[in-house]
Parts: C-alpha cells; structure tokens; sequence
C-alpha cells in the first residue's frame, strides 16, 4: 500500500515532510509527488487502494494510524473525484500531484515523450504548424500566438539558435510556474526539447527566480536524469538573482548573458537578435509545458477547448482572500465570478468580496459588477484588464482601494530596472501623488463630500500670468527649462484632491503610452481601475450603481 | 562668428545593404537605406524629433521616450529611435497627442533635476533644456517635497571633467559611449528605478576607475553631468574653429571651440575621417601645455652653454644664426652644418627647413626624428610595395576579419585607432598580437586576443619567418594573387628559404620563447581567416634587423595576397602628428620630397630651377652621423626645429657630447628642453593652435591645421625659418603656408593636386592626390604595386649584439603610456600627471622577487651604455627575463641605458632591445643628480639689461 505525499513547496511549508516521515517511520513505502493544486486539503495524504488513491487532507504526522484504518475525519474520498479536482481539464497539469516528478519511468508510463516522439517524426515546419493549429499564446501575459513567434525563429538564418524559458514567476498570487517545476520537470523538458526541434535550437536556458529553490533543485535533477533522452539538445538552469523586471523577456535575455538585467528596446525581436544575439524562443513555463500535449494528442484536441481566440486550457491561480486557493486548469471562457465564487467559495474572511486582481501585480482591479467577464484575452482588454499569467488575488470588503493604488506604484517603484523615465520617475511620482491624496480624502469611514477640498491649497493654483512675469525678472535666461523649473516652487503646487487626481490620471497615461516595457506600461492597470471602479476611496463620489444600493 | 553645434541625426546611419526604402513622415516622402531609424530618417528631412538619450554617435537606446511618434496602422506609440523605417511606412511627429505624450515625460524628467539654469554651467548649452521648450512644457505639477537625487557630492577627480550626479538624467548615453564609441566600459548604471546612478567601474570616483578620459562621455551627455572644468571656468563657447591635434599620428580632427581668444574645448569633430568623431586624454584635454608659463616666448642666445641664457630681440636672435652658420661654413666647409626637421610641425614647415638647408646650407644634411622611429618603414615598404607608406585608410580596419598587431600597443600610443579596432574586433574578427608584453589588447573588457605571441625581444624576423615557413610549408598561399602581382621567381627563392626546417616554428621556439603550436595557429588564422591586416609599431623598427622585418611582414601580405583592397593591407601606426608628412617633405638627407632620390638628375634639376641654386647630388648626413662627426670636430652647426634629440635618441651620453662639439646649436622649440641645454641659440616656437598649415597622419592624409589665436611667441614656426632663411640671403616671400604648399605640389608628383582650397572642400586628402587620383588615395596597390612587381625579400635572421650575459640578464624594452606623449615636453606641462607622474621599470614578479624589489621600491637600471634609477612596477605584463620602461620623463632618461646599436639599413635605434641588470637601489644615481644640476645650471635666464 504506497502513500502519496506531496514535496511541493507550499506543502512543505504546510508540515508535508513531517507527515511524509511519519509514514516511512510506520514502515510504508512513501512516494513524493507534486501538488494536486488545492492548498487547503494538504497536507494531503493519498493512501493506494483497490478503489483507486484516497485522500485525506488536511493530516498532520500524529494522524498516521487514523488514515491507515480509513478513519480520519479528512477523508477526501478518490482524489479524482473531488469537485475541486474533477471539474477541472488538466492537459498541462494531468500527472502533477499524481506521479513522483523525477521518476522517468513514471513520466514514460504517464504519456511522457509522446509528444517529443511525435514532433521528431514530423518536419520542424509541421511541429510549428502544429503548434499554429492549437491556438497556443503565450501564457506569460502577452497573449501572442507562439507558433508565429516559433515560425520566426525557424525562419531566421542563424548558426545558433535558443530556447529560453521565462521561469522568473513573479506575479503575486502565481504559482503555477512552480507547481509544474517542481511537480512535473519532465514536462516543460518536453515541451522545450520539441520547440529546439522545431526552431532547429542546439541549447536551451531555463532562468528561474531565486525565490524557487526547489524549482531550481527539481529542474537540475530533472536535467540530469533526461539529457540522453533529448540530445543532441542540451538544458541548463539559471538562477535569476532578485529582480522582477527580469521576467521581461528581454531584460530575462541580459541577466543570462551576464548584463544588468535593463529591458532592451524592440525592435529587435528576441525571435530574430534574442539571446547573445542569436534567434531565440522565449515562451513562458506554461507555453512551453503545453506543447507536450499538443503534440501527443493533435492540435485539434487543444484547440477544441477555449473561447473566442483563447483557445485551450489556462491554469487558473486563485489566491489572496480566498476560501479554496489553488491551481485550477480550465478551458477558456469560464468566468471571472465562476472562478472566484463557485470554484474558491469566496472569500476566505467570510466578508463579501468587494475586489478582484487578475493578472498579478499590474492587473486590474474589477468589482463584482465584472464577474460576468469570460476569462478570455479579448474580453478582458476590453474591459480594461488583462488575464496576464491568470493569477486571480481576492480582497474582502475591508480593502482600501486607494492604498491598493498606491501599492501598484509602489511595486513598480521597487521593480523598475531605470531604463526609461516613466517608470522610472513615474512610479516614485505615483507614490507621492496618491500619498497626497489619501492626505487629501476625508476619511474613509467618514466620507464626508465636503471636506474633500483644502481650500489653502484651492488657492495655490497656479497663475501663469505671474509667473511669466516673474521669470521675466530673470532676463530670460534658462529658457524653458528655468521657466518650468521656477514654477516648481512649493507653494505652486496644487495640492487639491482634483489637481492630484488629474495629475494622476495624466501620470498613468504617461506611463501606460510612453513606458518601454509592460512593467511601467501597466502600472496603470490597477491603478486606473481602482480610480475607475472605486472612486470613494479616493475622496470622490462612489459611482451611481453603488451609490443607490 | 555664431557657435553651432554639429547636426545630432540621433541614431548612426544603418549599416548598408544595398535596399532602400520610402516612407512618408509628416507628408514628405523620403528614400533612404534600409535599416534606418525613423528619427533619423525625420531629421534627415530637415525635421526635429525631441529626443534625450539619442545621439547618433551610439546606437538607439529607446529610455528618454521623448521621440514617440505616430505609425498609420500600429498601436500605441513606437520611439522613433528604435523603430526602423518600413516601405510605404507613414509617420507623424507632430500631433496633439503626441505633445501630450512628450510634456508628460519632460515634466517627470524636471521634478527631478536642479532648479539651478541661469547659474548651471551648460546654460545656453544644454539638451535638457532645448528639449524642455521644443516638447513646450510650462508647467511641473510634482510637488517639491518629493524624493529626488539631487544634493548628491559632484566627483572632482578627474582634472579635466567634473561629474555631478544631481544633474543627471540617467540616459546612460555616457554609459554607452564608454562602451560602444571608447570600447573601455568603464561607466555602468548602478542600482534600479529611481535610484539608478552613473558610476565610474565599482562606485570609485573617475580617477580612480579603469576610466581613459577619452571624453566620449562628457562629449555624449546632454546635460551640465558631465562638464568640462573649462567650461564651468570660462562660459560656454562662442565659435569654433576645425584644426588637426598635433599629438600622434591618427590624426584627429578637433573644433577648437573658443569664447573669445580663449579656447574652451576642443571636441572631436563628427566628420573627421581619421577619427569619427572621437578623441583620447591628449588631443581632448592636454592643450594646457600651450599656455603654460615654462613657454619661452623671446629668442635667446649665449656664447657658451655654461653661461646664462640673454634675451634678445627677433632680429638679434635671427642675424645672429645667420651669422654663426655663415662664419662656421667659411671655416669648416659647407657640410660642416646641418639640420633637424620637426615631426610635429607643419609640412609646410618642415618643407621649408629641408629647403633652408638644401638650398641655403648648401648640402643634404638634414634628418627628421622618423630616424629614431619609421625609418625602416620607408626603406621596407618601398622595397617591397614601392611606397613609403601604410597602404589603407583608417576606415579599412572595419572590413578585416583577422587583425595581426605587431609591436604597436594602439591602446596607449593610437587611442582613437583603437578605439574602432576594439569595435571591429567586438564585432567578430580575430585577433592577433605579437608583442613581449601583454599589452591591453591581448585581454580586456570585451576583447580577447586569439593568440599572443610574447616573443622574446629582438627575435620579430624569427618569428615572422617561422609564419611564413607555416603558410608555405602547408599551401596557404595565395598563388593566384602572387602570380597576378608579384615577381614569382622572388617568391620562389622566398618560398624556398622560408622552408627550411631551420625556420620552422619548432626551430625557432628556443630564440622566441614561444610555442610552436601556437605560432602555427597563428600563421594559418592570418592566412585562412579572409580578410588580414597587420598594424605595427616601434616594435618592428627600432631593431637592429627593424628594415627586415618590415620586408617580412611584407612578404607574409603579399604571400596571403592581402594587399589591395579594403580590409588588409600592412599599416605602420606612425608615432608623431606628421611624421609621415615629414618624411614626405624630403626630411631625409637622401631624398627629395616625394622620396625622390637626390643623386637622380632629373629631380634635381626640377629643385635647381625652382630654387635658382645648383643642389649637392650626394645624401647629407643622418642625426648619429652628424653627432659622430661632431665629436670628429668636422660638424660644428646645428639648426634643430621641434625636437628633442637629447632625450629621444639612444645613448644620451653620445648625443651630449656631440652636441657639446659643436659651436653653434640653434634649438626652436616651446620649452627649453634636454636638447637645449646645450643650444646658443633659443627661437621660441608657436604652437599647433597659433598657425596655419597641414599635417599628414599614418593613412597619408593630410588634414589643415587652423590657426585659432595669434602666436605668443610673435611668429609661427614657417615665418620663423623664413627669416633666418632671408637673413641668409635667400629671399623667400611666402605671405601664407597656401603658397607653401603650393610650391610642394609644384615640386612633388604625389601631392600634384594637393591645394588649400581642394583640403577646404574635401576637408582632408590622402596622397597620391594628382591627376592620376583626383580624390586621393584611401588605399594603396588596388590595381598593382607602385613599384611594378611586389618584391619577395629573404630575410635571414640575425641576432642582435645586444646580447644578455651574467652582468646584464634580462632585456630592456621601452614604450609609451597613455596619458604622456614621447619625451612629455607637452603632456608633463598638463594635468596629464595625475595618471603618469614618473617612469616606472616594469618588472616580472619572479625577476623582481629574485632581487628583493617591492613594487614602488626605486631600482638602478643599469647597461653598457649607462645608469639611471626609477620605480619598480611589479607585474606579469612582462615576461619573465623581460624588463620595460616608458621615456617620457627626462629625470629619468631611459636613453642613457639604450646603446647605439642600430638597423642596418637606416641607422633606426635599437630602442626595443637593451641588455640590463636591475638592483635595488636608494635613489637617483649620481649621473642623474649631476644631469638635474647641469639642466638647471643650463636654463639660467639673465635679468634684462634694460630691466637693470
């Protein structure tokens, strides 16, 4: 009778090792796996029965006899047949939580190189083809289609040629990246060793953050063990040291070349002049993981999946204030409030749920209002959002919008690389402008109308007539930039809650428009919605549908 | 005179591919090449796209997001920096929108910088400031309160140029040319988002770092960061005047730019072709030395070198050589003087010494320092190809694919040469150096010798063969290119020898010290590796065997068939402003100008009918014959323009006392120097800033020297000579070095349609410019050699007599160093020191361990020639057994070890190699005590009478 427990981190940080060794001190042949995803059944215990394996969750390491005999008051029942579990499509997740993840026998046993064995009896046009045909976009965020980017590469004429997966994770509320690293490393090999295939790569990066220690332990061993079975193609890990904006692909392609980790300009595309200056894919962890099946089972199975132009499964990470956080693989289409009340049951605080951030840390905020969106790229750019890396983070209603705001410029601030100004001065600017407003507001329990205006600072407006009569005082000398400089004395700034607002406003479009990268282009994400959808926070009107409830 | 900056298209043109395309920016059609920056394409048009962190001396960046423009049927707003034209693209530039776009980012920028422009230095001078008004910002909005990096201390260290922190607006362009333009990559961003900062390599202060004050930084900043002290100090200029530097043989072109009779700054100057736009530490910042009190600025004379100088007036001075000339050729014969043509004046000067001398003196008793340097070159190449002379442009290095560097440290002595040949080389071409030292070239930031050859020295004809025995032994040859241009019965005699075993590189590792193996590699890389360049320096020619291997080096680009194109060729990287020219110039006691020899007949008539004087038919003497017959008490005048032989020649022990023989010495230089000190005769000479003429630099190009303020000595150098040329009766009325130059091309096939106004419309020409090149001459041989045939020559090796033994055991080479130029009359007299400020004996740690000497410790170096003490500088630059040092300090007179042994063809000093023994020591030696009395005693200037 083998026991199951998993070696994921976020297990691990929940007593799994010592649940695990509790059973190996009882004689039971222990397997470790990867996370089945839902964090609040482990750590999990799946005991092999003749009815198939049989949860119990959560266990702690005294609770050894209690599951051996079936009597645990956590029994799950068959694992497969959890709700949580069974409604799920999981073409990129199948053996994650099921099989012990360095094991190749199990991998084999489980499907594993059917699609790399697919793709090396097919052309590298047919495995890009392919690849088209599912409808695949890159699950970093951008949503772009990756068999055009792999087209391109494949179309560049290069002695060298790479493949780089983006597997510096940083989103808050994501973890998925992660949880197939660490609970299927054969997986994202595959789907790498059949993008080399079809680009014609001989070497591949895998940069992974720091921060996943046993990402990167996991995906060594994995290496190791898998290097016959992919060459001439050959791997190798590097470890990002701190920085968020290296997830950017570009600045991901310096950090491994050994630079500052600074974005670069396009173009070029890293398709065409990516790493050390050669063509290079780089896809995310989940593109790449995607492809196995893609492969093995036909583009069509895929693509049969999905909504709109979201074809295929997106693996849902729901996280924050939420009852049932975990990882949950769907196909396109399902929605925002499907997700966020039937499958994480609300919020975890038992309040009503009064925000949602999907996306990470640059995506929007949206209401409930919003809950009827399909999660599908189109739908919520619409909407004045983005899926990004599909990380959904729940607040209750005891948020404060405006200090959610202030948070967004914050973390920009602290993740700009410095490269261009808006992000770069921007953020620190965006800080200070919603400090001053959240000065400015009356407070939030109050919400007094009335007092939201300083009449001081009403009066420190400026007046261009004076000031152009006193910089004339100055002879003239310094042209624009003294003029604009002279007006910056103290007492010239309005400080008034509409002044900040709008200054605000203006910030976020100088930096959504005139940003390098998405770092600083989507700062504003967040904190447009938040200004949009929760205008009361930050000292004006609540919108007239909240207001009449 | 109104001060204009040069047009800044933004972004470099794209690297040709033969298409174009046409695209429409604000309704104007324009074609240009693929590859192109839209900004550039929009200010080519005549437009002006508001830019910060463009500049087109660096490639696109993309940061400042002020040159966001409009693209029909693209999202957002692409930065016309990055985005490259398209067929059929159509662009605005100008839209509310994009007004919008562009006031937001500027006002970010102020809320983040100074509020300090009518006091700031870059007033009036500023990008940041231009680009505030050209975007229209009124307004900032940002509180005062916020964080800012302003108030941080200004780094100070570098003499030349302040770096203050709080007035950057982190476009990193600074940081890019350091990288990109400089190749050093001293400058990095430190830190993330907002607290980004310039640091100069690990936060040191800019003295400090690997920085080589080249000045691209200061040049690329668009703000008052990075300011030249001058220009804190004077104002920003008012006018600017283009001239050539007078430090070494590159060549750059400069805008003297001035405020007033002040010069300000002299900035590198875009269309330049030597130099493109770049400088180094001398020509950028160590003008100083021309303003510089020790500048003697009236004639002197005295009856004895023991006694005090007098100051005389211009007319004294000038009768008084005369009269001494006249009076020592009535009574030692008319050979019994001669003189000494400067390297670092004009052509039209030197032109005019050589003349004073053939036809005023008489004889053919003139020498140029090229002597102590490229003789050799000119007796090799012309031997070989038919020219004395490099065979490319500048330009060429970047069409090379292998790059053979031998005896030349380009790094030090030719910065802005090798500048570009470090970027080529980080584009991909191969590289190889033969030299003892591990010279910056063999590893540094981004470059990586593929093989380094540290040979033993004096073994350069060894080494060359033993390649050569490579590439004929092993059919790397080119026979299609040898039959084609070549004699093929030479190359068989060549072909022959080169093959003996006794020449292979196995055979010759115990002379060289370096592996056979590697050598070979070496030989097949230049051979296979498509297109090879070879550049070389003093290395090659202050050898006893310096002519023969020049002709090896020859023969190895013939044998590879690299002569003739872009790309190769063989490229001596010349040491002085215009040694070339003054070789050119007829400098040389046996040729004319034009290398034209003086025995032929027909050339000599040409001069005799020009000049009205019937002209001696037999070669003068060469600058150690001179000093030979001085001591022989047959040479008693000397007439010495621009150069200081007592410290640059070998053996300072002989020159002195050649000097000391003679009755009259004339010395017209800017400082009293070494050489001086035995002179009668001072005439204060003019700087490069203060007259008019041209240099020619090591690709035969020959540039205009502007003059920008009136001599302070009262003369230039060329109105000088042609007073004493007039006091001797010879009746010149050159009003303007133009009609100088007009008589060269008179006079000289080569540089037939050299003209003033030809060089102003074609701001520089490289010889052969006449009717049979029209354009000049960017690279030579292209249809045959010069010569007819390319000549094979044998060239055996023969070791030095320089030879190590128990009493001196290790060899002695000598070099130069950045910051200093040769004897350091010049760079010593600027802020130059902080870098350099004495010679130091570089010495293996092993040999120095053996002796008991610390790094800083003072060592005698000792020879057979002489003594002198200096510093140790502990390091594995040099090799084992191999000692070196710089001569750019006269305290330390590195050419009182040096010997007399010199080529055999040309007389070159074999400055490269010096047997020596290397002791511990307590301080200067007694000779060196006894020489600082002795210069002191001899720059003694007497009161004025009328001052009494």
């Amino acid at each position: 009778m083998k026991i199951y427990v998993s070696r994921d981190m976020a297990s691990v940080a929940l007593g799994a090792d010592a649940v695990a060794q509790a059973f190996a001190d009882a004689g039971r042949e222990v397997i470790r796996t990867g996370s089945r995803g839902l964090f609040s059944i482990e750590p999990l215990v799946e005991v092999e029965t003749a009815q198939g394996r049989i949860g119990y969750g959560p266990v702690g390491p005294g609770d050894v006899a209690a599951v051996l005999d079936g009597s645990h008051a956590n029994r799950l029942g068959p694992v497969d047949q959890h709700p949580f579990f069974a409604g799920q499509q999981r073409f990129t997740f199948a053996r994650c939580g099921v099989i012990d993840p360095v094991s190749l026998t199990e991998y084999a046993a489980q499907d594993g190189w059917k699609g790399l064995e697919a793709a090396r009896a097919m052309t590298p046009q047919a495995v890009v083809d392919a690849v088209k045909a599912s409808g695949l976009r890159g699950r970093g965020g951008a949503g772009f289609p990756t068999g055009i980017k792999w087209q391109t590469v494949l179309d560049a004429p290069a002695g060298d040629k790479y493949i780089v997966c983006n597997a510096d994770e940083g989103d808050s509320g994501t973890f998925a990246d992660r949880m197939l690293m660490e609970g299927d490393p054969y997986c994202l090999i595959e789907g790498m060793a059949i993008a080399a295939h079809a680009v014609g790569a001989r070497h591949g990066y895998i940069y992974i953050r720091s921060e996943y220690p046993f990402a990167i332990a996991t995906m060594r061993l994995a290496i190791d063990h898998a290097a016959h079975l992919i060459a001439p193609f050959t791997l190798e890990v590097r470890e990002g040291a701190g920085a968020y904006v290296c997830g950017e692909e570009t600045a991901l392609l310096d950090s491994i070349e050994g630079k500052r980790g600074q974005v670069r300009a396009k173009p070029p595309l890293p398709a065409l002049k990516g790493l050390f200056g050669q063509p290079t894919v780089i896809n995310n962890v989940l593109s790449l993981a995607a492809v196995p099946f893609i492969l093995a089972e036909g583009a069509e199975a895929y693509a049969a999946v999905g909504f709109g132009r979201s074809r295929g499964t997106m693996p849902v990470q729901l996280a924050g204030n939420v009852r049932h956080g975990g990882l949950y693989e769907i196909g396109f289409g399902i929605t925002l409030g499907e997700l966020v009340n039937d499958v994480g049951g609300g919020t975890a605080s038992g309040r009503p749920v009064r925000a949602v951030q999907v996306g990470g840390p640059l995506g929007a905020y949206f209401p409930p209002s919003m809950f009827h969106l399909p999660f599908d790229y189109e739908a919520f750019a619409a909407a004045g959002g983005l899926i990004g890396h599909a990380g959904i983070t729940v607040f209750d209603d005891s948020v404060d919008m405006a200090h959610m705001a202030r948070f967004a410029m914050e973390f920009c601030a602290a993740e700009s690389c410095g490269k261009c100004t808006p992000c770069r001065i921007g953020s620190t600017r965006g800080v200070e402008i919603v400090d001053r407003i959240m000065a400015a507001r009356p407070s939030i329990s109050r919400r007094h109308p009335d007092e939201s205006q300083d009449p001081e600072s009403r009066n420190a407006r400026l007046d261009d007539a004076a000031l152009d009569a006193d910089f004339r005082q100055h002879d003239g000398k310094g042209g624009y930039l003294g003029k604009a400089l002279y007006s910056r004395a103290p007492s010239r700034i309005d400080t008034s809650l509409d002044a900040q607002t709008t200054l605000l406003r203006d910030l976020c479009d100088t930096m959504k428009y005139g940003s390098l990268c998405a770092l600083g282009g989507f700062t504003p994400y967040p904190v447009l919605s938040a200004l949009d959808y929760f205008p009361e926070d930050f000292g004006a009107p609540a919108p007239l549908k909240e207001a009449a409830e | 005179m109104t001060f204009t900056r040069e047009t800044d298209h933004g972004t470099p043109a794209a690297i040709a591919t033969g298409k174009s395309v046409t695209l429409t920016i604000d309704g104007q059609a324009i074609t240009l090449p693929e590859g192109t920056s839209i900004m550039r394409a929009a200010s080519l048009l005549g437009g002006s796209i508001p830019k910060l962190c463009a500049t087109d001396s660096v490639e696109s960046f993309g940061s400042c997001r002020l040159c966001l423009v409009e693209v029909e049927g693209r999202n957002g707003y692409p930065a016309s920096c990055t985005t490259p034209v398209a067929e059929g693209m159509v662009v605005r530039t100008q839209t509310d929108r994009l007004k919008q776009l562009r006031r937001g980012v500027m006002e970010l920028y102020i809320s983040d910088h100074p509020l300090d422009c009518l006091t700031c230095g870059a007033n009036g001078d500023c990008e940041l400031q231009d680009q505030a008004g050209a975007v229209g910002l009124r307004d900032v909005r940002y509180g005062y309160d916020g964080a800012t990096n302003m108030g941080q201390a200004k780094d100070q260290s570098n003499p030349y140029f302040d770096f203050d922190p709080s007035k950057c607006i982190v476009c990193s362009r600074c940081v890019r040319a350091c990288d990109e333009v400089q190749g050093t990559f001293a400058l990095t961003i430190e830190g993330m988002g907002f607290d980004s900062k310039v640091s100069a390599s690990q936060g040191e202060g800019f003295l400090g770092s690997e920085c080589v004050s080249c000045g691209a930084c200061v040049q690329a900043c668009p703000t008052a960061s990075l300011i030249e002290k001058k220009v804190v100090e004077v104002g920003t200029p008012d006018r600017a005047v283009v001239t050539t530097c007078a430090y070494c043989g590159v060549g750059c072109t400069f805008r003297a730019e001035m405020r007033g009779e002040e010069l300000v700054r002299m900035v590198p100057w875009k269309d330049g072709k030597a130099n493109r736009g770049h400088s180094c530490v001398k020509g950028r910042f160590a003008w100083g030395y021309a303003q510089h009190q020790d500048r003697i600025l009236n004639p002197m004379i005295r009856a004895s070198i023991d006694e005090p100088w007098r100051e005389v007036s211009w007319d004294e001075a000038i009768a008084h050589t005369a009269s001494e000339f006249r009076r020592i050729q009535a009574k030692y014969g008319t050979r019994s003087i001669g003189g000494i043509t400067s390297s670092r004046c004009t052509n039209e000067e030197t032109f005019l010494v050589q003349k004073l001398i053939r036809q005023g003196f008489g004889n053919n008793n003139v020498d140029t320092c090229a002597r102590v340097c490229h003789s050799p070159t000119g007796y090799g190449l012309s031997q070989t190809f038919g020219t004395s002379a490099g065979t490319q442009d500048f330009d060429s290095v970047m069409q090379s694919d292998v790059i053979l560097v031998i005896g030349a440290n380009p790094t030090d002595g030719h910065p802005v040469f090798a500048s570009r040949m470090k970027r080529r080389l980080r584009q991909g071409a191969r590289l190889i150096v033969m030299d003892p030292r591990r010279t910056d070239l063999v590893k540094s930031p981004h470059i990586e010798a593929d093989h380094h050859l540290p040979l033993r020295p004096g073994t350069n004809v060894a080494m060359l063969t033993a390649m050569a025995h490579v590439i004929v032994t092993e059919k790397l040859y080119d026979e299609a290119f040898i039959r084609e241009r070549c004699d093929w019965d030479e190359f068989a005699d060549w072909a022959e020898f080169v093959s003996q075993p006794a020449r292979s590189p196995e055979a010759i590792e115990p002379l060289t010290g370096v592996k056979a193996d590697e050598v070979r590699a070496a030989a097949r890389l230049y051979a296979t590796g498509g297109n090879g360049a070879i550049y070389y320096g003093l290395g090659v020619t202050e050898h006893s065997q310096g002519s023969s291997t020049v002709m090896a080096i020859a023969n190895l680009a013939m044998a590879t068939g690299n002569v003739g194109r872009e790309g190769v060729g063989v490229n001596p990287l010349r040491g002085q402003n215009n040694v070339q020219g003054a070789c050119d110039m007829g400098s040389f006691p046996h040729e004319f100008s034009g290398y034209r020899h003086v025995s032929d007949t027909a050339t000599r008539q040409l001069f005799e009918r020009t000049w009205g004087v019937s002209l001696d038919a037999e070669p003068g003497l060469r600058i150690p014959n001179m000093l030979d017959a001085a001591t022989d008490g047959t040479f008693k005048g000397l007439f010495v323009q621009g150069e200081d032989i007592l410290q640059s020649d070998p053996n300072t022990h002989h020159v002195a006392a050649g000097l000391a023989a003679m009755e009259c010495v004339v010395v017209q230089d800017l400082f009293l120097n070494e050489t001086a000190n035995y002179a009668h005769v001072f005439l204060p000479g003019s700087t490069f800033l203060e007259k008019d003429g041209t240099f020619t630099n090591a690709e035969r190009r020959i540039q205009r020297v502007r003059k920008v303020m009136a001599p302070l000595n009262g003369y230039a150098d060329w109105e000088i000579v042609q007073l004493v040329a007039n006091a001797m009766g010879l009746r010149w009325t050159y009003d303007h070095p133009a009609q100088i130059m007009d008589e060269i091309a008179a006079l000289t096939p080569t540089f037939a349609g050299v003209h003033y106004d030809r060089l102003e419309a074609e701001g520089s020409l490289q010889w052969p410019a006449n009717d049979a090149a029209p354009d000049g001459t960017p690279t030579m041989h292209i249809d045959g050699f010069v010569r007819g045939k390319g000549k094979f020559v044998v060239t055996d090796y023969v070791p030095t007599d320089e030879k190590t033994g128990p009493r001196f055991p290790l060899l002695l080479t000598t070099g130069r160093i950045l910051s200093h130029y040769n004897v350091g009359a010049q760079t010593r007299r600027t802020a130059n020191t902080a870098w350099h400020p004495e010679d130091r004996l570089e010495i293996h740690p092993s040999d120095a361990e053996n002796r008991g000497i610390k790094e800083g410790d003072w060592v005698a170096l000792k020879s057979r020639a002489g003594e002198t003490t200096l510093r140790a500088q502990v390091t594995e630059r040099v090799a084992p057994g191999v000692v070196y040092t710089t001569f750019h300090h006269p305290e330390t007179q590195a050419n009182v070890i040096t010997t007399d042994y010199s080529d055999w063809a040309t007389n070159c000093p074999e400055y490269k190699v010096t047997a020596v023994q290397v002791m511990p020591s307590n301080g200067p030696s007694d000779w060196q005590l006894d020489y600082a009395d002795q210069a002191r005693m001899s720059r003694r200037i007497a009161p004025l009478e009328a001052a009494e």
